[in-house]
């Protein structure tokens, strides 16, 4: 594999995480416009682990991770007595709050930056983000997205016919951050710098027009999302300065054409409904 | 000292106000949250700058900018808020940040993506009030967005055209049932908007004397914050917001620093949704499902 592909795909493996990271919350209706603070805080918890402590890497990075997921379910639990766009924009300003708070840390490089020692290398960024989708596709399967489903679609209904709402909702956040957490701790040891500027919030709302354009209904939809929007403006390379005015273009018509994003539940149902009439 | 620093923040406030305002108008009424607003913003200052440098005189430039960002609006509108009527509620926002890096690309690839100066218009005249100093270009643009409000406010108020935005803005149904032609008021109230945030965007260009083509992202978030913090929907509460927004974000920058601003700003906002979710002035929320 070339170096410039290897790049590529690594760029890839991490928009395929953190559009895992907004999935989650998003299949309960929750729209989280400030992952990037969540990766900020994977990114800096696993490097300082690994740079102060001598942790190694394996033990690292889910302990990051998992401070994510945990600042995700102890934020979640005020954060989530709004609802709909005061949500988003609380979780917006969250997102914003910690990319500044780390960039005036001073034990972690602030506005300088945080060098990393220990390195990760590319396979190991990948055999990464095909867990993470192997997960959620998993968790597709489970009763638990059934019941993420069912709070977004109607959460009085929902709750009525016993699906634990707020529960669902924190549950939701809080494994988004801690995948978000996942993927800037990898993030952090793949490029062996973190600089707080990195986390913000264009970082955060890009992550959610891959979902929003892959389409939620499907778990399938991020990965769809995400491959698109880090391989086309890469195709388009070609025209240099106008690729990401085309690209624009693009996704505003192709928006217009298709509001409910790439991957939808229909065109799967046409899939299944055409693969035994072929066979037959 | 103290005194100088809330008046440089009311005057920066006077910039997050009207774009605050125009992102409440699209909310309040729409329900839809405009990204392409600081796009329209960012416009505003470029456009102008761009053709003031082609010759042309300060207020034909500013107008050609006005006229230019409200046609963009309508394409916003026909674009990415029309078709997408009885969705997810998040799915206009991503066509509307599709604008947002359309028009910075345009931008760019027209004037290059380094910052530029944009000509003094009154050079160097100030006001000497006490021991505070203020710049003309800067009471004025205070004064204007101050007026205009107050003149939004008045026509929301009081003209048939405000009762009908109101009533779309209560129910998009019974409005439909009153007879108001909500396919003529939608595309007034995107070009009211478009030139509220281009205005900002013309005044902040001429106050500070600089433009470039990423201008608009962090004055625009800001305004978002403004406009919760006021609360959504309500005019003087975004009023309200602006000028907090904008001397927190001075007051911090003199007594703290300047990289603590996001602390301070996005902590207020996160704040006041925590406590006080309708913002300061806006009414509590007809209660959400749940």
């Amino acid at each position: 594999m070339s170096g410039y592909l290897t790049g590529v795909l690594v760029v890839l493996a991490f928009n395929v995480m953190a559009a895992y990271a907004v999935y989650l919350p998003l299949a309960a209706g929750q729209l989280n416009l400030g992952i990037a603070g969540f990766m900020a805080i994977g990114a800096y918890g696993s490097a300082f682990l690994t740079n102060e402590y001598m942790w190694p890497m394996w033990a690292a990075i889910p302990a990051g991770a998992l401070a994510a997921g945990l600042t995700g379910f102890l934020i979640g639990l005020p954060v989530l007595r709004t609802h709909g766009i005061y949500f988003a924009m609380a979780t917006f300003a969250l997102g914003q709050v910690i990319s500044a708070v780390f960039l005036n840390l001073e034990v972690v490089g602030g506005a300088a930056g945080y060098p990393v020692t220990d390195y990760a290398g590319p396979n190991v960024v990948f055999a990464a983000a095909a867990g993470v989708v192997l997960l959620m596709l998993y968790i597709s399967r489970t009763r638990f997205a059934l019941e993420l489903t069912a709070v977004k679609s109607d959460a009085t209904v929902a709750d009525l016919l016993g699906v634990p709402v707020r529960g669902m909702k924190v549950a939701a956040f809080a494994l988004g951050a801690m995948v978000a957490g996942f993927g800037g701790a990898l993030y952090a040891h793949h490029y062996n710098f973190v600089e707080a500027q990195h986390f913000n919030v264009l970082l955060s709302v890009f992550t959610v027009l891959y979902v929003l354009f892959g389409g939620t209904q499907t778990v399938w939809g991020p990965l769809v999302g995400a491959a698109f929007f880090t391989l086309v403006p890469e195709l388009l390379r070609a025209s240099d300065q106008w690729r990401y005015a085309l690209f624009a273009v693009f996704i505003i018509v192709f928006m217009a054409i298709r509001p409910q994003g790439l991957v939808t539940a229909a065109l799967f149902r046409l899939f299944r409904r055409r693969a035994p009439e072929a066979s037959s | 000292m103290v005194a100088q620093q809330i008046v440089n923040g009311l005057m920066l406030g006077a910039i997050y106000m009207l774009v605050a305002v125009a992102f409440t108008l699209a909310i309040g009424v729409l329900n839809f949250l405009n990204f392409s607003l600081p796009g329209l913003f960012m416009a505003g200052g470029m456009l102008a700058f761009g053709l003031m440098k082609a010759g042309w005189p300060f207020l034909l430039a500013a107008a050609g900018a006005l006229a230019a960002a409200a046609f963009i609006s309508l394409l916003v509108e026909r674009f990415a808020y029309r078709p997408m009527q009885g969705g997810d509620p998040e799915v206009p926002l991503v066509s509307s940040l599709g604008f947002l890096v359309l028009l910075e690309n345009l931008m760019l690839v027209q004037f290059g993506s380094d910052q530029q100066a944009f000509p003094a218009l009154l050079p160097d005249l100030n006001l000497r009030l006490g021991g505070l100093v203020i710049g003309y270009a800067q009471l004025a643009s205070l004064l204007l967005s101050l007026g205009l409000v107050a003149v939004l406010s008045f026509v929301l108020a009081k003209t048939a055209a405000g009762r009908r935005i109101r009533t779309v803005a209560e129910s998009r149904e019974t409005a439909l049932l009153m007879g108001i032609d909500i396919a003529r008021l939608v595309p007034q109230l995107f070009v009211a908007s478009a030139a509220l945030a281009a205005l900002a965007g013309i005044l902040f260009a001429v106050n500070y004397q600089q433009v470039s083509p990423f201008m608009g992202e962090g004055v625009g978030f800001k305004g978002v914050a403004a406009m919760i913090v006021g609360g959504m929907g309500s005019i003087w509460g975004a009023v309200l917001g602006g000028l907090l927004i904008g001397l927190a974000e001075v007051v911090s920058i003199s007594f703290i620093g300047a990289d603590v601003v996001n602390i301070t700003v996005y902590g207020l906002l996160l704040l006041i949704l925590i406590v006080r979710p309708q913002g300061l002035m806006g009414r509590a929320p007809s209660r959400e499902k749940l």
